[in-house]
């Protein structure tokens, strides 16, 4: 970890940071996260990063992130580090990984899709292809992960 | 088999039970007795074809239908929900058996009420009982389902009956011919799918000089409604058109189908050679429902 990268994570007391994201991705990753507007938030973008060459980073003071919230952020930003902070000390650290079935994160961009008609969960299982897809559980159409929009 | 929703739930073992039932089936060794039994026959998007088919194989197993065909006829319209329609129809009947435009409607279905579902066609997903009488009238013609070589002609870009069939063959080591117009070709993704799976296919715009080699001829319309200037349509429609003299050198166990109905592009001039096989494949229709139908009502 470079000295400027530590100050910074460090510079939070209690609460998460999001490291690696995508560079791009950070807008979609603010858009996941349910913030009430009171939170301390710090978005650093296009931040030099050995593992991605580019990279985004959010930190949220006083904030655990929910499972679905983790899952979300898994889909937009795959390479993603969650890093929990307690009184200025690293709790926990995890590597996102996006889960193999993922329920109501998504909205199928298929028009003539049931979930979009009736008040359902969407479904949807990844796929073996190359680079990743997500198929849905009802109308078995496949899209990539950029295709589909992250539900709220 | 709890429900018949989608051809991708189905292994090869499965397919090839249900095929060897409709023949048992078909040669009277089994006789499913439905007496006291009610499907109720759900087409929100009317299908006579499709209707009939399942009503007459349901009938001849002394089995009883209820039918309810548009969605003028429905509660839909009174503003019940979807799911509220088919928990009550799940009260009076032993199977819903439904077609929907809705992509996905008939896996919901299965999902919220407690007796078998089948689909019937949901929008332009799927159509699992036209693939697996399709697949038992391959079987019965060639003896196998194995190592056959599949011409697949027409309108290969929105037929969800060829694309049901290219994905189902997929499983038995099938050799492809894809004839159709450019912009009416096989989509790419059942191309990328099926190049996951390791199936060899060729691309060809004429029907003519590509049917020797090939033991199933599947025909498809081409329709004028897809071409944006007429006369691109009548370019290409003769090469869409199978006709009687473009068969003097085909296999012996040659057979050509059709999901039906027809328009033109089979030559009545076929009907009455050896290699038509369109009207037993309707007929095979009912035998394979009939196995699908009395498969999910425990009663084989
Ligand atoms: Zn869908």
């Amino acid at each position: 970890m470079s000295r400027i990268k530590q100050i910074k994570v460090n510079a939070i007391r209690n609460g998460t940071v999001i490291d690696h994201i995508t560079a791009g991705k950070v807008r979609k990753v603010l858009d996941i996260l349910e913030l009430d507007g009171k939170e301390i938030v710090m978005v650093g973008m296009n931040l030099s990063s050995k593992k991605l060459n580019r990279k985004d980073i959010v930190k949220i003071e006083n904030k655990e992130l929910s499972h679905n919230e983790v899952n979300s952020i898994a889909l937009v930003a795959p390479n993603a580090t969650l890093t929990i902070i307690n009184d200025f000390g690293v709790v926990k650290k995890v590597s996102l990984e996006i889960p193999e079935y993922i329920e109501n994160l998504i909205v199928c961009p298929n028009p003539k899709c049931i979930t979009n008609s009736e008040d359902i969960k969407s479904k949807f299982r990844l796929t073996k292809d190359e680079p990743v897809k997500v198929r849905c559980h009802y109308c078995e159409k496949k899209y990539l992960i950029d295709e589909v929009k992250i539900k709220k | 088999m709890k429900n018949l929703i989608s051809m991708r739930d189905l292994s090869k073992k499965e397919i090839l039970h249900l095929m060897n039932i409709a023949s048992k089936i078909e040669e009277g060794k089994i006789v499913p007795d439905m007496q006291r039994k009610l499907a109720a026959l759900l087409f929100f998007e009317p299908s006579t074809r499709t209707m009939f088919s399942f009503d007459t194989a349901m009938k001849r197993m002394n089995g009883d239908t209820i039918i309810m065909s548009g969605t003028g006829q429905t509660s839909v319209k009174k503003g019940e929900t979807f799911a509220d329609t088919l928990q009550t129809i799940a009260q009076y009947s032993d199977i819903i058996i439904m077609r929907s435009s809705i992509e996905g409607s008939a896996r919901f279905a299965s999902e919220i009420v407690d007796i078998p579902v089948v689909n019937a066609g949901d929008g332009a997903n799927q159509h699992p009982t036209q693939a697996l009488l399709d697949l038992y009238s391959i079987v019965k013609t060639q003896g196998t389902l194995e190592n056959l070589s599949i011409g697949l002609a027409g309108d290969l870009r929105f037929g969800r009956t060829v694309h049901s069939l290219a994905q189902a063959m997929a499983l038995f080591n099938v050799k492809f011919k894809f004839i159709s117009p450019s912009f009416l070709k096989m989509p790419q993704y059942i191309k990328d799918d099926l190049k996951l799976q390791g199936v060899k296919f060729e691309e060809y715009e004429n029907m003519e000089g590509n049917i020797d080699d090939l033991d199933i001829l599947y025909v498809t319309r081409v329709q004028k409604e897809r071409f944006a200037d007429p006369e691109d349509y009548e370019k290409v429609k003769g090469s869409y058109i199978l006709e009687k003299t473009m068969l003097s050198n085909v296999k012996e166990n040659f057979k050509v189908m059709h999901p039906l109905p027809r328009v033109d592009e089979i030559h009545t001039d076929v009907d009455n050679t050896e290699f038509a096989y369109y009207f037993p494949q309707a007929k095979n229709g009912v035998y394979t429902r009939q196995a699908i139908i009395s498969t999910l009502l425990g009663e084989v």
